[in-house]
């Protein structure tokens, strides 16, 4: 099998779409909600989680045949923190301001479900090459929609984009204001409920 | 004692983990389809808090800080791989228990138990409760035991809901995980009204 067969470009795009995780498989909703009320954090989070899956995924992957049956989810956690560890530091060296925004939300990629979802459902049962790509699909997939929640929380509460104003002026002359609700958690909630709509009003054959 | 009576209304209304944080969001969405199971999962999440986060908070206190275990020593880079380690080990612990003593509350709960584990509530409450830097061990008691009952009103709250929901006619892409996303939006403004609740 080549490494760029058509099941490993399966493997790398159905979570980008047809199987993403947040809106289809329904993993790792808490951080994806909880970081998005500005674009720069949610781009971080979603970079930070496609790095931390993917190489999650190799490690299992390599050990899987090593690893007793019965313990393996503390095995996971293990690698799983030790990955989030020195993400975390990095953050903190390199990225200060952001890793103060995501405060405690770093910490939960450990007990993020994508990790433990994806390590169990794929990395115990296939080869490092293979686990590599289902990460990386997976997290680009969570990025997705992180940043698509993001850009209309950011733009619609604060008429920004990354920090950059991008409403003109001219609209507030005109009496337009910013919603400061889209701040709140609650709307974060109603906007993934959003996108699964159109998601699902798009495939049919997602629907219950 | 006012203070700790405020911290526990405050960490059940205000600080909800679901409506304010949205922690275990993945077996809030999961098991909420009925409130038997419901009210299960969210008494083993309240008992599992309850236990965990007195436990981090003294080995974040005695063993963890810079300068705690030893002089110029700060192993605070740790604190991921300590507590998730003391999680799975507790909840390990008490499901050997429960399959001891209690086989009928096993079988009830059975599946849930073991998925608390990663349930991201109790690395959460443990997380905010270093975040918070709670002055004794009763602090962090009380909000562990708020957080927790936090978390089972919310899940018993929208268990509730979805049951009547089956009767209601949602657009057909919205069923399912769609309106339940958008119940709990709704729940979560509700919820809303709670901020700068004092007693």
């Amino acid at each position: 099998m080549g490494l760029f067969s058509k099941e490993n470009r399966a493997t790398f795009l159905a979570p980008l779409g047809v199987n993403n995780p947040v809106t289809v498989q329904v993993l790792g909703i808490c951080s994806a909600l909880a970081v998005t009320a500005q674009s720069e954090p949610a781009l971080v989070m979603g970079f930070s989680v496609t790095i931390i899956v993917a190489l999650a995924n190799v490690i299992i992957s390599l050990l899987r045949n090593t690893i007793p049956n019965r313990i393996r989810i503390i095995v996971q956690l293990v690698v799983v923190a030790t990955l989030v560890t020195i993400v975390s530091e990095c953050l903190k060296a390199f990225a200060y301001d952001v890793s103060v925004q995501l405060s405690v939300y770093v910490g939960l990629i450990i007990t993020n479900c994508i990790l433990m979802g994806r390590l169990e459902a794929f990395a115990m049962a296939n080869g490092p090459w293979e686990s590599f790509l289902d990460g990386l699909g997976n997290g680009f997939g969570y990025a997705i929609i992180l940043v698509v929640v993001a850009f209309f929380r950011e733009l619609l509460s604060a008429g920004t984009l990354l920090g950059f104003t991008v409403i003109p002026e001219s609209f507030y002359e005109l009496g337009y204001l910013n919603n400061g609700l889209m701040l709140m958690p609650p709307m974060a909630l109603i906007i993934v409920g959003g996108i699964i709509w159109a998601q699902r009003a798009k495939n049919p054959e997602l629907q219950d | 004692m006012e203070n700790l009576l405020s911290l526990f209304v405050k960490s059940i209304f205000v600080d909800n983990m679901i409506f304010a944080y949205f922690l275990g969001m993945c077996s809030y969405l999961a098991v909420s389809k009925n409130v038997k199971t419901a009210l299960g999962l969210g008494v083993a999440v309240t008992f599992v808090l309850l236990i965990t986060v007195p436990i981090n908070y003294l080995l974040e206190n005695y063993v963890l800080k810079a300068g705690a275990l030893m002089e110029g020593v700060d192993l605070s880079f740790l604190s991921f791989i300590l507590f998730i380690a003391v999680i799975a080990g507790i909840v390990q612990l008490v499901e050997m228990v429960v399959e001891r003593f209690s086989p009928s509350l096993y079988a009830s709960l059975g599946i849930f138990l073991p998925l608390i584990a990663v349930n991201c509530a109790i690395m959460g409450a443990s997380l905010f409760m270093q975040q918070r830097a709670f002055v004794n061990v009763g602090e962090a008691t009380v909000y562990a035991f708020g957080s927790g009952i936090g978390w089972l009103i919310a899940i018993v709250a929208l268990a509730a809901i979805r049951e009547k929901m089956e009767y209601s006619n949602v657009p057909k892409p919205l069923r399912g995980l769609g309106i339940t996303f958008i119940t709990t939006g709704l729940l979560a403004m509700a919820f809303m009204c709670f901020s700068g609740l004092k007693i």
